[in-house]
């Protein structure tokens, strides 16, 4: 013996690698192998948190995934700081520092205990019925409920650690390494599976690789010895790979599972420099054999959350494998024969027990008599009523059961002791089976749920799949291996096993008190401190569904998504509701099984991948040029290009005023473009486009307009006529990918017949738009060889040439209203183009501007921009360009729903201009606009879509879109802002050169 | 997450795929001599069945090719695929 506390034990402590760390700012000692916890409970701290609601002192309950109190917070007040972790699966490490999650302000003094004085009026359902109301008071209560309900702290910088993602594609994936996931990965790579076999613990085994009782055995071996053979025989096989510390967190369908693999979390700090931390693993299997195992439940009586009150499981792994006593005098209270292997293993190492008090009035086991020889007192038939000690549990009182198990009889027995072990028997871990869509089935004799029906090629086996004495889970493990995998060779020849278990069980779900239930503290979430008493009180207020009583008293809602208590839950309605236990179903597990760092999801996309974007080709002249930018979709646009102190404002009011008076020049790279090629090309953009295009000559350009087949506007741009059968076509910026995939349904689906085809070209070209009355001179200069002469190359034409031996296209078409060229380039000699154009322009005062100068300019012009002056609920004939509507076509996508009944209303919302009493007031874009303030309600016509003073016209202009609004031209309307109401006019949305005389004068 | 068995690349996951509603509507052949409610039962009118349902889904991050797909909504299992213009394969 090492302590008082400490034993030594045999392979999975290094007592001679001494480890220091550091718990609630004091410093203890471990040894390598340790987990927090058993370092913890070696050093006699069971106390280790406050409970969420009443604030209740909390000790460890459990060694493993499932502990609901021993949450910590790690690595304080540094980057690398993590909530919501679990003291039994951290390694330690030296320097380790971790702290109580819960116990604000200390966990020896709280503020919040005051709940559990109060706790008679905290009953479930408290905080919705209290702080909810008013709701206006809601923020204040927040503050302290937050502070004093230890919810953990994220960190406050950007986490240092690196992440990554792997996929993983197997024959076999065996989730779980204890004795049937062992055999189970052995039997499938032996025979030719690729396999792949991972367990959420850092060694192999399960908890059979401790069990070194003589009451089990396999092959006349102790268990533990024969299983370490098993293992040393599959770590060599050369089929197999075998992931440790690697928790299984979702099972989606197909066969589809995410698991995080722990690879640096056990190491010293130091040890981690530039190596991933965790990693995700995609995994897609052909077969899934989930071996996840069990997991002990607990007893639900009074006073059953005290620190030192563990699972008898849990005392049993802290002293066989790590060597640690969880308490010098143990008492332990079972259903069933599970707590007798605990006391054998406390017995071994002459740690006292001072009684074991059984519900069951028969106990007829091997193992129950050896521990009875020893002298050992066995209550049969009692059941534990209350217990004692605030900080740690001191006292058990006990009682008699009565026959149908509903009452306690006779007197109180008081029994005094410094820690309780509890065993209410066992439930399968069904989580990643529930979660994979499988159907479980409620087995009555031992009350478990077990998988019934399987959604995908997998299947359960184990005690996941109910199957609990060693001998059955053999000899099924074998039989349903053999089956799935479809093999006839098992591997194992005869398997022999002898267990000195029983497997009786009294299952009583809320065992009987000598108190009222409303007297008693029975709880059944530990994380969420809900209790017996919280689940009855919701059925009385009428809740009856599983799911409604999870929420009304949360049980299960915490971040053990209630792993120990939800059988109990649903056992207990059942009982109070007088309804069969397999007819409630179960609550829906959701992934992850364990929660998941963010780090882990994220893996490599961080940074500058977290969001990809893209660039244009004069993309670094912006940047260079002190652009701000914008973002369209995915894109980076250059949005204005601010000077000296100008703000966005005095910026775009320069450029705008500048592209009209002289030139500028504008990156439109982005717009999307679809080559078009195909003997039909002409007969599909009639279908798709409102307009005709059969006439259209080669070399010409023509804007076009598509709608949604409901009628509403989906797109628009440019097309242009390259050659008899080829077009290129240009989108919207954002709309390209969508338009190009719209097009290929119809073209795919509908219309296979048409010799079409199409081809994404928006990366291939550099789109770059010079506009102005100097423009001409401007292109001229870039471009000596081409015609410019309005006869040659009039507005809407285009022609092919040459910058530098270079091929381009040139367009003359224009989104501002005036004279312009878009040069089209192959996109790697895009930004010498632009300098080109620069360098041509200097003297013409050439001005770059942005996507704001180019809205306000089309604006002037009342050019739409779908998506902000449209929001797909606008016909071209609500947006007044019934111009652009063929009337002569018999058919084009959208076109029958231009005169369905909704489509023809006349107080449909149309597109009009706006323009404000006062010049100077510019309208806020998604303003109300309305009629009469007076109403009430007042009556919303419509909103402001697009908003601007203009330079050029030295007034405020706006688009909007109003009720009935064509017909109001020159009526005044009212836009309610928050502190006045702002007079506006209807006007024609053209504001600027209706007649179009700047398009076509002569330069 | 499926794997979808693309009639043209074969099997990928369901991240590259697009979902494009049901299946075997045909656009008419001669909109404009519909009445308002013919036509409204091909432009919204679509089935929403717990079981076997005939999808429409396009491959886009790969062939872009759009196909038909068998598909039983209660469990996700995929029936059979198919090419635009073929037959479905089951009833
Ligand atoms: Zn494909």
């Amino acid at each position: 013996m090492l302590n008082n506390l400490r034993f030594k034990t045999s392979k999975f402590i290094d007592e001679t690698y001494r480890v220091s760390f550091k718990f609630n700012n004091k410093t203890y000692f471990g040894f390598k192998g340790d987990t927090l916890a058993s370092a913890l409970l070696a050093n006699g701290i069971h106390l280790v948190g406050r409970s969420f609601k009443y604030h209740r002192p909390r000790g460890i309950m459990t060694s493993g995934s499932e502990e609901p109190n021993a949450i910590i917070q790690l690595h304080n007040n540094s980057s690398r700081t993590e909530p919501n972790v679990r003291a039994t699966e951290v390694e330690i490490y030296e320097g380790l520092v971790a702290s109580s999650q819960n116990c604000w302000p200390s966990v020896n003094f709280d503020i919040g205990g005051i709940n559990n004085l109060l706790s008679p009026i905290l009953p479930a359902g408290f905080y919705y019925k209290t702080f909810m109301w008013p709701a206006s008071f809601w923020e204040k209560y927040e503050y302290f409920i937050r502070k004093s309900a230890g919810l953990g702290k994220s960190p406050k910088v950007a986490d240092p650690d690196i992440y990554e993602h792997k996929y993983i594609h197997c024959d076999v994936l065996v989730i779980g390494a204890g004795i049937s996931g062992i055999m189970a990965a052995k039997m499938a790579a032996k025979n030719g599976f690729k396999t792949l076999l991972v367990d959420e613990k850092s060694y192999l085994g399960g908890s059979s690789i401790y069990d070194n009782s003589e009451f089990s055995k396999i092959n006349n071996q102790i268990t533990s010895s024969w299983l370490e053979k098993e293992i040393n025989e599959i770590s060599k096989l050369e089929n197999l790979e075998i992931k440790t510390r690697t928790s299984v967190a979702a099972f989606h369908g197909y066969n589809f599972l995410l698991a995080r693999e722990n690879i640096t979390d056990h190491l010293p700090i130091n040890q981690r420099e530039n190596k991933v931390r965790q990693r995700l693993l995609k995994i897609r299997a052909k077969k899934v054999i989930t071996a996840t195992g069990s997991i002990e439940r607990p007893l639900i009586f009074d006073n059953n959350d005290r620190p030192g009150i563990l699972l008898s499981s849990a005392i049993k792994k802290y002293i066989d494998l790590y060597g640690v006593a969880c308490g010098e005098n143990n008492i332990l209270f079972t259903n069933n024969d599970t707590a007798y292997e605990t006391a054998m293993s406390l017995i071994q190492r002459g740690i006292k027990i001072n009684a074991i008090v059984d519900n069951r009035e028969q106990i007829d086991s091997k193992i129950s008599y050896e521990v009875e020889k020893n002298n050992i007192k066995i209550y049969k038939g009692y059941t534990v009523v209350d217990t004692y000690g605030y900080r740690r549990i001191n006292k058990i009182s006990i009682m008699k059961l009565s026959k149908d198990g509903q009452t306690v009889i006779g007197d109180k027995t008081n029994l005094n002791c410094d820690c309780l072990g509890v065993s209410g028997g066992w439930t399968p871990a069904v989580h990643l089976f529930t979660q994979s869509g499988g159907k479980l089935k409620f087995r009555e004799e031992d009350q478990v749920f077990i998988p019934n029906v399987y959604p995908s090629d997998q299947i359960s086996i184990g005690s996941c799949n109910g199957d609990f004495g060693l001998e059955e889970i053999i000899k099924n493990t074998l039989s349903s291996i053999k089956k799935f995998l479809d093999i006839d060779n098992s591997e194992y020849k005869t398997v022999e096993t002898i267990s000195g278990l029983n497997q009786s069980k009294r299952n009583i779900w809320l065992l009987p008190s000598n108190k009222s239930i409303g007297k008693t503290k029975s709880f059944v979430d530990y994380q969420n401190d809900a209790t017996a008493k919280d689940i009855k009180l919701a059925l009385r207020e009428g809740f009856r569904s599983i799911e409604h009583v999870k929420r009304y008293t949360t049980t299960g809602m915490g971040t053990d998504q209630g792993k120990l208590g939800n059988m109990h839950a649903l056992g207990i309605i059942s009982e109070t509701a007088g309804t069969k236990m397999g007819e409630h179903g179960t609550t829906t597990f959701r992934p992850p099984y364990t929660p998941l760092t963010f780090g882990t999801i994220v893996g490599r996309n961080v940074g500058e991948f977290f969001d990809i974007f893209r660039r244009t080709p004069v993309h670094d002249w912006h940047v260079a040029n002190n652009a701000k930018f914008e973002n369209v979709g995915q894109w980076k646009r250059a949005w204005y290009y601010p000077k000296d102190n100008e703000n966005m404002h005095l910026a775009v009011q320069r450029e705008s005023k500048a592209a009209r008076d002289s030139a500028g020049i504008l990156d439109a790279s982005t717009l999307g473009k679809i080559d078009i090629q195909g003997t039909d090309a002409s007969e599909f953009l009639n279908r798709v486009y409102t307009n005709a295009w059969s006439k259209l000559a080669v070399g010409k350009c023509r804007y076009g307009l598509m709608l949604n087949e409901d009628g509403m506007v989906y797109d628009d741009g440019v097309t242009t006529r390259l050659g008899e059968n080829h077009y290129i076509m240009t989108t919207t910026t954002g709309g390209a990918a969508n338009v190009l995939g719209k097009l290929e349904d119809y073209l795919q689906t509908e219309w296979p017949e048409l010799d079409v085809y199409l081809s994404s070209v928006t990366d291939h070209y550099a789109t770059i738009s010079v506009c102005g009355p100097n423009s001409k001179k401007i292109v001229s200069k870039v471009i000596p060889d081409l015609d410019l002469s309005d006869e040659k190359f009039p507005h809407m034409s285009f022609k092919n040439a040459k910058i530098d031996n270079i091929k381009c296209r040139v367009m003359r078409i224009s989104f501002t209203g005036e004279h312009s060229y878009e040069i089209n380039i192959q996109a790697n000699f895009g930004k010498s183009v632009w300098e080109k154009c620069m360098e041509a322009g200097k003297d013409f005062n050439i001005t770059p501007y942005g996507t704001e100068t180019m809205h306000l300019l089309r604006a002037e012009k009342g050019f739409i921009i779908v998506g902000q002056d449209t929001d797909a609920t606008l016909t071209p004939i609500d947006l007044q360009m019934d111009w652009i509507v063929s009337k002569k076509k018999y058919d084009f996508i959208g076109k029958r729903s231009l005169y369905r009944s909704d489509t023809i209303r006349e107080d449909r919302k149309q597109l009009v201009g706006l323009l404000t009493e006062n010049p100077k007031e510019v309208l806020e874009e998604g303003a109300q606009i309305v009629a009469d303030i007076k109403k009430s309600p007042i009556e919303m016509l419509g909103h402001v879509t697009s908003s601007y003073y203009s330079p050029n016209l030295k007034k405020s202009i706006a688009l909007g879109v109003v009720k009935g609004g064509k017909n109001m031209l020159g009526q005044k309307l009212i836009i309610p802002m928050e502190n006045k109401n702002i007079n506006v006019t209807v006007a024609d949305p053209v504001f600027l050169d209706k007649e179009g005389e700047r398009l076509n004068a002569k330069l | 997450m499926f794997l979808i068995n693309c009639p043209f690349c074969g099997e990928r996951e369901q991240s590259e795929f697009k979902a494009g509603g049901e299946a075997h509507i045909v656009r008419p052949k001669q909109p404009t001599e519909l009445s308002d409610d013919e036509w409204a039962e091909y432009l919204f009118m679509r089935k929403n069945i717990k079981g076997i349902q005939f999808e429409r889904w396009n491959h886009v991050h790969g062939c872009r090719k759009w196909f038909n797909m068998v598909r039983d909504t209660s469990n996700d299992q995929i029936k059979a695929v198919y090419k635009m213009g073929e037959k479905p394969p089951v009833k």
